[in-house]
């Protein structure tokens, strides 16, 4: 972990949230999900954020990612503030710069490996970079089975599409929602493998909400979140050094 | 296992809300037919009823059976036999009655009502208790009428107004004398009735000193089969019969029951169709709501539910739907009766008063066709529910859609399919009615092959679609492999519009057929500019003839008289036509010999001088009803068609042995041809008698056409019931389709599909399943009307398939409309979803 900095690393940032606030409710039964995060997602670095359950974690990625609205604050993706757009917009913006991985891989089980890959440029109607598309597909080693369908796949090469789909239309920024939520260690291995030499070789910003230690030790960066807010972040991590975080964090929580 | 069931409708109120209304409707199509009519045929009963209260026998005249080659003509009731009866012991009084055929005009001279139901009759001395005066007084003398207040009324007549009459030719105009009321049955109906003196009448109809009918009223203590007794003794039963009041009520409500049934058998066939399609969509809908509760029930069987409960679960849940279909369709139903009531009234179809009939047995039904056809089309469904394993209440996936194959049902659909088109084709080489049963058995079997196939055809005729989908993009082509992903679910909405389209398509293309038939026939045989005939098909006087014969710009008529003979032992009619002139207003194609008719020469069609083995030069004797006879030579062999048909001779020749000649139609030749001042100028010469149509070769077709219009237009208002019953299978199979996909909605969300594009993918699954549902529906159409042609072609020589191409693309341009309206609630749904639920929803 002593790689120097890509050049312009510390200096652009992909996406940004600030003072963000999302609440539920109101009144009596009013649930504070953020309360004034502000937090920055730096180009070509691989962040990981973590907290335990109902912490807030996925609340924020959606508020960035641009999938959920929130209530106060600003979010920035490049230079685009969401708060103002309009959904059309929004959805603009998801599909031109955001890429996305999910935890059930989502795929469309009407569709070839290759054609799911390609759907977000589908949607836009624009023609996939070929030779971009096939590193894309070196990298995550599916060029055997770029013509089987999502049902014949298992379910790491389901993910692996997934994510060959995340970056294919070479977005400004991939968020991943517990990527590896679904698959066994070696599977997840694999994933997170291509993620960070997505960040390391190709220059990806990739922001992936996990619970897992070992998934956020391949990160550049962890955030923890605790009840909305950030409690704090560590950089370089390992998955004994965030492990104890978190319990030290777990046992402040239960004493407090 | 009850209040599970229970609770599973009630927590599915949205999606069982389309089953609840395909079902609804059927029922109330149902309900609505029976409601409709039993108060209508209650209503006629009640009316023919009061008719028959003041006879309480009637004497008619026995018609007499023909022997060999002598005209048996029935007897007269004579005046002689009226006094007699009158005398009978018991006998309070009697009638004498005479009717006969009446046409009475407006002010504008129009004839009221449609003509078949314009009658006349005898008013029975000053003070007819048939007929209670409402104003005026009794009918005396030539010059005077009496109508009925209904009449009077729509044309604003009154006492002392002159009024224009025509009986079968001349144009009366008497004064009216009076005006009654009436229970007849048909003035009721929307009919007319106008009443002379009985001297009158009897000159009028051409009966002088005889009547059609005797009533005979009983005095008070003697029994109606007392008096029947009575007359027979005193009349003889080898002239007249009698029959009791009563009798003549029973056999006249038997009459209306028998001819209200064709029409309920008709409407209940639709309503059969409406349900038909109907249970689809039931299927789909618990196929979806069991997939969807696959873990539930599973649970249900991992705690110890025996696969006979969880089937009975099911089955309760469909009875109970069941029974809310079939209440909410019922009460629809008597809605619909009513209306339907309420629409035959204002189309001029006046029914008799009387209140709504609703039978206990007309709740059973709606209710029974409610819950039945629920149960039927949940029980499979059902079956499946409970071969779910327990374990699968453990396993978070979710229950796929069933993966057998179709290899089973596929052979299954080949067969039925080439069974149904070997059995309609070889139907389509018989004669006419011979081929019906078969033509009917190959066309079930050809539905239901084609049904169960559809889901092998849908993958290669939605595949024909690419094309066009793929200008519409990514939702083009997600949309085209959904709607082949569940190809039995596809399959089973496209059939419930199949079989709408098919039936309309079918009708359309035979309706369109048969009138180019009929009209080509009526047009190219006749070269006559006009056809001279009675509004309700009713002889003309032969006057008629005469009149138009004398009028400036005619040059040739000739009438087509009917005349009775008997030839060779069997009866055999004749039509008497002017032989100079016949060649002239017609154009027959003669196969051999000459076309001459005169004198003893006369000419026939093939079929009847094959029936006859008559050739060229053959000779015959016809025997007429005055027991005269002359012998006639067979001159040419013609080809008949539907007006013009079998031995054609001279008018000259028969005339003077017939009795009271008439004429079915006269045909007119003018010097300029058809023109509207020519018409004018024939119907005044005609003296323009509201009883007479003078008709062009434009008119007919026209007619024919309005006939043909009519009749597909209420066929297409009954099919339209299929089509909203399937427009709600679409609205369902979408709604089911859009929530099992929510998840991928929401990737599609989430990666950058803009709600536009979602709405557009489910529109175009939609219009796809539409369309092809539309497009077999019109293939199979097609075929049948062109089967059934073949079928009718071997008895019309001028039938030719005529393919209603316009119509056909407006059938298509339906079937996507259907498609796009339906696709309406489920589209903005999908657009709607919230993509974070819909992305973590399994």
């Amino acid at each position: 972990m002593t790689t120097t900095p890509v050049v312009g690393r510390a200096t652009t940032t992909a996406a940004r949230a600030t003072d963000l606030s999302k609440i539920y409710g109101q009144g009596e039964t009013q649930v504070v999900a953020l309360d004034r995060v502000s937090v920055d997602f730096r180009q070509a670095e691989f962040t990981a954020i973590m907290g335990p359950s109902g912490s807030g974690k996925s609340t924020l990625m959606h508020c960035v990612a641009g999938l959920d609205t929130f209530s106060s604050g600003s979010v920035r993706i490049g230079e685009t503030e969401l708060g103002s757009l309009k959904d059309k917009q929004l959805t603009k913006l998801r599909r031109d710069k955001i890429g996305f991985i999910f935890q059930a891989y989502n795929l469309l089980p009407t569709l070839t490996a290759l054609e799911n890959i390609t759907l977000p440029m589908d949607i836009a109607g624009r023609k996939p970079d070929k030779q971009w598309l096939e590193t894309v597909i070196r990298m995550v080693g599916l060029k055997d089975r770029l013509g089987h369908r999502p049902s014949q796949l298992s379910g790491g090469q389901q993910q692996r599409v997934a994510v060959a789909r995340a970056l294919a239309s070479k977005p400004d920024i991939i968020f991943g929602d517990e990527p590896t939520g679904n698959l066994d260690s070696r599977s997840g291995a694999e994933v997170l493998g291509f993620l960070r030499n997505s960040v390391r070789e190709l220059g990806q910003t990739v922001v992936m909400v996990t619970h897992d230690p070992v998934a956020a030790a391949y990160a550049d960066r962890v955030v923890f979140l605790a009840d909305g807010r950030i409690v704090d972040e560590m950089y370089r991590p390992t998955s004994d050094a965030v492990l104890d975080f978190m319990k030290q964090f777990d046992a402040k929580g239960r004493t407090s | 296992m009850f209040r599970t069931a229970l609770r599973n409708v009630l927590a599915h109120k949205a999606r069982l809300l389309m089953t609840v209304l395909a079902v609804m409707l059927g029922v109330a199509f149902v309900s609505g037919t029976l409601v409709f009519t039993n108060t209508i045929s209650d209503a006629f009963q009640n009316s023919s009823a009061k008719g028959f209260d003041r006879v309480d026998v009637a004497v008619q005249a026995k018609s007499q059976a023909d022997k060999g080659n002598t005209i048996n003509k029935t007897p007269e009731l004579t005046q002689a036999m009226l006094d007699r009866s009158a005398k009978v012991p018991g006998a309070a009084n009697a009638v004498g009655v005479v009717s006969g055929f009446t046409a009475i005009a407006d002010k504008d001279g129009k004839l009221i009502g449609g003509g078949f139901q314009s009658q006349g009759g005898n008013y029975w001395g000053d003070k007819d208790p048939r007929y209670p005066l409402k104003s005026g007084s009794a009918p005396h003398g030539a010059h005077q009428v009496a109508i009925d207040a209904k009449t009077a009324e729509r044309a604003g007549y009154k006492v002392g107004d002159k009024v224009r009459l025509s009986v079968n030719g001349p144009v009366l105009t008497p004064t009216i004398s009076g005006i009654f009321t009436t229970d007849d049955g048909n003035v009721a109906a929307g009919g007319s009735l106008a009443l002379y003196d009985t001297a009158t009448a009897q000159k009028l109809f051409g009966k002088p000193g005889t009547y059609d009918e005797i009533d005979v009223q009983a005095a008070p203590g003697t029994s109606q089969v007392a008096l029947k007794t009575g007359l027979d003794n005193a009349l003889g039963t080898k002239l007249v019969e009698t029959t009791t009041g009563k009798k003549l009520a029973d056999d006249q409500a038997e009459q209306i029951a028998a001819s209200m049934s064709g029409l309920k058998q008709g409407l209940l066939v639709f309503a059969g169709i409406a349900l038909f399609v109907g249970t689809f969509i039931i299927a789909n809908t618990f196929t979806m709501l069991v997939a969807q509760r696959t873990k539930e029930l599973a649970l249900l069987r991992a705690v110890g539910a025996s696969r006979r409960q969880v089937t009975r679960s099911v089955l309760i849940e469909a009875f109970v739907v069941g029974v809310v279909a079939g209440g909410t369709g019922l009460v629809a139903g008597i809605g619909i009766g009513a209306g339907l009531r309420a629409l035959m009234g204002t189309l001029g179809g006046s029914v008799p008063d009387g209140p709504l009939i609703i039978t206990p047995g007309t709740v059973a039904t709606a209710l029974a066709v409610g819950v039945v056809i629920t149960m039927l089309a949940a029980w499979l469904p059902g079956r499946r529910a409970a071969k779910i394993p327990p374990v699968a209440a453990m396993s978070s996936i979710h229950a796929k859609a069933t993966t057998k194959s179709l290899v089973l049902r596929n052979t299954l659909g080949a067969l039925f399919t080439g069974a149904g088109v070997a059995v309609v084709l070889a139907a389509t080489t018989m004669d006419g009615s011979d081929g019906q049963a078969p033509m009917g058995l190959g066309a079930v079997l050809l539905i239901i092959g084609v049904f169960i196939l559809t889901p092998l055809l849908s993958r290669p005729l939605i595949a024909a679609a690419a094309p066009v989908l793929r200008i519409f993009g990514i939702s083009g082509k997600l949309a085209r492999q959904n709607s082949v992903r569940n190809p039995r679910r596809t399959a089973a909405t496209a059939s419930a519009l199949m079989i709408g389209l098919t039936l309309i398509t079918g009708m359309t293309v035979m309706a369109g057929s048969l009138q180019k038939s009929i009209d080509k026939m009526a047009s190219s045989a006749i070269r006559a500019d006009y056809v001279v005939s009675m509004a309700n098909g009713n002889e003309l006087s032969p006057d008629v003839d005469n009149k138009l014969k004398a009028t400036g710009e005619v040059t040739d008529t000739s009438p087509l008289r009917n005349v009775y003979s008997r030839i060779d032992g069997s009866g055999e009619s004749l039509t008497g036509v002017n032989g100079t002139a016949i060649a002239k207003l017609t154009d027959l194609k003669v196969d051999n010999g000459a076309f001459t008719v005169g004198g003893n020469q006369v000419v026939v069609d093939e079929d009847t001088a094959k029936s006859h083995g008559w050739k060229q030069g053959s000779s015959f004797t016809a025997h007429y009803e005055d027991g005269k006879s002359t012998p006639l030579t067979v001159a040419g062999i013609y080809e008949g068609n539907e007006l013009i048909r079998g031995i054609l001779v001279d008018s000259r020749t028969v005339t003077p042995h017939m009795d009271d000649p008439g004429d079915m139609q006269v045909l007119v030749k003018t010097a300029d041809g058809a023109s509207g001042a020519t018409k004018d100028k024939l119907e005044k010469a005609l003296g323009s008698n509201p009883a007479i149509k003078v008709q062009s070769k434009q008119d007919l077709s026209d007619d024919i056409a309005k006939m043909f219009t009519l009749m597909l237009n209420m066929l297409y208002g009954l099919l339209a019931m299929a089509v909203i019953v399937a427009v709600l299978g679409v609205i369902n199979t979408l709604a089911m389709s859009v929530f099992e996909r929510s998840q991928e909605i929401g990737m599609l969300r989430a990666i950058g599909l803009d709600r536009k594009g979602i709405k557009r993918m489910v529109r175009l699954e939609s219009l796809v399943i539409s369309l092809f549902g539309g497009v077999l529906g019109i293939g199979l159409g097609v075929f049948f009307g062109w089967a059934a042609g073949e079928l009718l072609g071997t008895k019309m020589a001028t039938y030719e398939l005529v393919l209603p191409w316009a119509r056909m693309g407006v059938f298509l341009l339906l079937a996507a409309a259907v498609g796009v309206l339906a696709a309406l609630w489920p589209a903005r749904r999908a657009a709607r979803l919230n993509m974070l639920t819909a992305i973590k929803s399994e």
